[in-house]
């Protein structure tokens, strides 16, 4: 097994694939509905956000290959990668479930990229800033339409009501992580390479706080987690992904359009 | 994949030899454009190029060329963005303009891709927005001024068939990643509308 991601592995390397990564394993998962979404219009309109994500992750883990210098390029860290060297935060590899599900695991990821990106924008490193430039205007359209549809569940049927609340609070756990401040992120925050995780989370709540409010929704209360898919150390539900997106590549090695 | 470079070079405008001393006389080849023919050339190679998806506009009425100049080397760079990341035209866009720039005799050149500044639909140019309204997608609004104005309050948008604001949106994607789904309440016709970003 090869295992890139140990801690002598340069700070910035490990902190690009967390931001591709998330942006890989959810633009993956919302793949999951193509031919499967309750209505033509919801499978376009997912189908296109994965689209932008796997669009985002092609830039991130691109530039991820130039900062390691190793000579990798865009498929060979998103294919040829062990469980393990995935930096994502595990709130994007859990389960679709069912649309309400896919839609409350939307709007926290969106909110969070939004305001990630948006302060990112600034960032000392130039390269991850244009990404970021890029990124936050389409993000921006994922809140809108998740935003959207998380309101007219919620402040929808009592059946409809129940489901996205219960979705809430199965996914609302997860959300912890991403703003859990490790080393890693104090380095790139000192380093002006990317915000405050504290800062993004005031900025997070506040549009969580105003969906919620709109939907009718109750937010569940944070509690203490022990998972860190931004260390690598994931739920088992990232290697099904994994298995399925890495198929093509590890059966015909060097596989190209 | 920020800059890619061209494989056909002239070698009429390859870099000077450094062992050449600066003040020899650059030999002249009558059959070099100038540097402002082939910036036209270029310009007008460009604005031959169609969008993939919505042939009616070419990629200088969509605003992806950001810019096209004349290094000291004697290669033409080409700015280029992306309408969105994930867009597979973007692609296609690419090579469309690889070609077309050799196939105009710009000589060397070199495409980079420009993120940032972001593309913005605001950046279709006027005769782009025309064309888009007589092909029957309505042209993308200004942009929000502010977060709340994208998120909560989707002006209306005018159905490019009958002019009539009393539209609704069936569906914030569309066909391609650059579109939304709209039907007019006026005429009952589903149009699309370039959204805008």
């Amino acid at each position: 097994m090869t295992s890139p991601v140990r801690a002598d592995t340069p700070a910035l390397f490990r902190y690009v694939l967390r931001l591709g990564d998330l942006s890989l394993v959810l633009g993956q998962r919302l793949g999951e509905w193509v031919g499967h979404a309750p209505a033509l219009e919801e499978e376009l309109g997912l189908a296109n956000v994965a689209l932008d994500l796997v669009g985002q992750a092609r830039l991130l883990l691109t530039y991820a290959g130039e900062v390691e210098g190793r000579g990798r390029g865009e498929d060979e860290i998103a294919f040829l990668r062990e469980h393990g060297d995935y930096l994502n935060a595990i709130l994007a590899e859990q389960p679709n479930g069912d649309f309400g599900q896919t839609i409350v695991r939307q709007v926290l990821v969106d909110a969070f990229q939004l305001e990630l990106y948006r302060s990112m924008t600034t960032s000392t490193d130039e390269r991850l800033a244009a990404i970021a430039a890029k990124s936050v205007k389409e993000v921006l359209y994922h809140l809108r339409y998740s935003s959207g549809w998380l309101v007219r569940l919620g402040d929808g049927t009592e059946e409809s009501h129940a489901r996205v609340q219960s979705a809430l609070d199965t996914l609302w756990p997860y959300t912890v992580e991403l703003f859990a401040e490790d080393e890693l992120d104090r380095t790139m925050a000192d380093r002006g390479v990317a915000p405050r995780l504290s800062d993004v989370h005031t900025a997070w709540l506040r549009h969580i706080d105003e969906i919620l409010a709109e939907a009718t929704l109750q937010r569940p209360e944070d509690r203490p987690y022990s998972w860190y898919g931004k260390r690598g150390q994931h739920s088992e539900h990232l290697g099904y992904i994994l298995a399925e997106m890495q198929h093509l590549q590890r059966t015909y090695p060097g596989a190209r359009w | 994949m920020s800059s890619v470079r061209a494989e056909s070079r002239d070698p009429a405008l390859a870099p000077a030899d450094a062992s050449v001393p600066p003040a020899a006389p650059v030999p002249v080849d009558a059959s070099v454009p100038t540097a402002q023919k082939r910036l036209s050339l270029a310009w007008r190679a460009l604005a031959a190029v169609e969008d993939p998806e919505i042939p009616a506009l070419n990629i200088v009425d969509l605003g992806l060329i950001r810019f096209v100049r004349l290094q000291c080397d004697g290669t033409l760079d080409v700015g280029l963005s992306p309408t969105y990341v994930g867009c597979p035209a973007t692609e296609v866009i690419r090579r469309s303009v690889e070609r077309a720039l050799s196939n105009a005799g710009v000589g060397a050149f070199a495409l980079t891709q420009v993120l940032s500044p972001a593309w913005t639909s605001d950046w279709m140019t006027p005769d782009g927005r025309r064309k888009l309204e007589s092909y029957g997608i309505a042209p993308p609004d200004r942009p929000a001024a502010s977060m709340r104005d994208v998120l909560r309050n989707a002006r209306p948008v005018g159905c490019p068939r009958c002019r009539s604001t009393d539209t609704e949106c069936i569906s914030e994607f569309g066909s391609t990643p650059c579109k939304a789904l709209h039907r007019c309440r006026t005429c009952l016709e589903p149009f699309e509308y370039f959204k805008c970003i």
